[in-house]
């Protein structure tokens, strides 16, 4: 295993935890308790999907960091997550369109990932298959319900998918750290989950009545250290007491 | 070490006796041994190694049920180490006939059938309270990660549903 392992770790593990973190920040303000609970259980499974990943990233390094100074150390250049889960939460029907095209990527991933050369990366892609198979449900389904709701909700819903489509693409963009970790086993290549997740999104928007947008230029850098300014906010208020206080414990 | 209670127990049958007495810290009705928590326990050169197992990714009560181990074990046993995998996944096919009537015995409906391939939550096969079929799902996710909202047309109760995973 090289860096490669290493960066390709952190793409899908970085992801998990700045959308845990984004959706955190509904708990206490979701708009019906079911729903605040809903998206606690999603980040929590997100989180615990993330610390696997940094942990063993960390492992593999070799240079001694474990999740937590992975995860509370780095700035937003040695970040390599997908540009679409730092965008800002919106109202609900925002929020749920991203997790479900975060989903939608997820539930494809996990399970060509539990085939990983790397055993540990197996355990954890296998427990996570079936977190993701729940969660898709989830926001599918509100994905719909918006969609295919009021004349407020749709125009929204439209809203946000005009906002959020061009970050939709950037998962199935291959580069050379993904085709060294597709060699090794590590990994399945990120464009070889394309099929399958256009299929399963072009079908839930039909059904919420949402148009399929034309492809755009797909946004992108997220996985290579280049972001929106968004994350460094996100960063500062995640990171902010593990750095007043240095090795604190409680 | 080893213990006579009219019959020779080895250490292996102690610990899986002692890890029965450690109940879950978010569902106290059962054991770690009921939810199929408790995966495998060995003695090894004078030390006793269990392996535990997390319902799910994020499961909080991890640390705690790994201490709570450790502790319970430690009466008895001068060398503990508590091991934790993720590989096989945890299933709620684990848990025992005995810890289905017991979650049921407390108003929480076991987890029905798994339904492959989509691995949906299944649905409880009655209402805890009045035993009625007729339910129906409030919400999907529930007080904690391994559990949904239900409530019973019948009886009109609300109940937690293990989920079947």
């Amino acid at each position: 295993m090289g860096d490669h392992a290493v960066e390709a770790l952190l793409r899908v593990g970085d992801s998990c935890l700045v959308l845990a973190q984004r959706l955190t920040a509904w708990c206490g303000h979701a708009p019906a308790l079911e729903e605040d609970i809903a998206l606690a259980n999603v980040a929590l499974d997100i989180l615990g999907q993330a610390r696997g990943l940094l942990t063993r990233a960390g492992e593999l390094e070799g240079a001694g960091r474990d999740e937590d100074a992975i995860a509370y150390l780095r700035d937003a250049p040695d970040y390599r997550n997908l540009l679409l889960v730092e965008q800002p939460n919106g109202d609900y029907g925002h929020t749920m369109l991203r997790q479900f095209l975060f989903d939608a990527w997820a539930v494809e991933l996990w399970p060509a990932l539990a085939g990983s050369s790397d055993a540990v990366v197996a355990g954890i892609a296998g427990k996570a298959a079936k977190e993701a198979a729940y969660h898709v449900r989830h926001s599918a389904s509100w994905v719909v319900r918006l969609g295919d709701g009021t004349e407020e909700s749709h125009a929204r819903m439209l809203g946000a998918l005009d906002m959020l489509w061009p970050y939709a693409g950037e998962a199935f963009l291959d580069d050379e750290v993904d085709v060294a970790a597709a060699e090794s086993g590590l990994m399945p290549l990120p464009s070889s989950l394309q099929p399958a997740y256009r299929k399963r999104v072009e079908s839930v928007l039909s059904e919420a009545t949402l148009p399929v947008p034309p492809d755009p230029w797909w946004q992108r850098g997220g996985r290579q250290g280049n972001h929106s300014e968004h994350l460094t906010y996100l960063l500062a208020e995640m990171q902010v007491v593990h750095r007043a206080h240095p090795g604190a414990t409680w | 070490m080893s213990r006579t209670v009219g019959t020779v127990v080895t250490e292996v049958e102690l610990g899986w006796e002692l890890l029965a007495q450690v109940p879950d810290p978010e569902l106290p009705t059962v054991s770690v041994v009921d939810l199929g928590i408790a995966r495998d326990v060995r003695y090894t050169e004078g030390k006793l190694v269990v392996t535990i197992t997390p319902t799910y990714s994020g499961c909080p009560a991890m640390r705690e049920i790994e201490h709570d181990v450790h502790a319970r074990l430690s009466e008895r046993f001068d060398h503990v180490e508590v091991r934790t995998v993720l590989s096989p996944p945890w299933t709620t096919d684990w848990i025992t006939e005995d810890g289905r009537r017991k979650l049921a015995g407390s108003g929480i409906a076991p987890p029905g059938a798994r339904m492959l391939p989509l691995l949906v939550q299944g649905r409880p096969e009655a209402c805890p309270h009045c035993g009625s079929a007729a339910v129906e799902e409030l919400a999907g996710f529930g007080s904690t990660a391994c559990k949904a909202l239900w409530r019973c047309t019948s009886c009109r109760e609300p109940f937690d549903y293990v989920k079947a995973h």
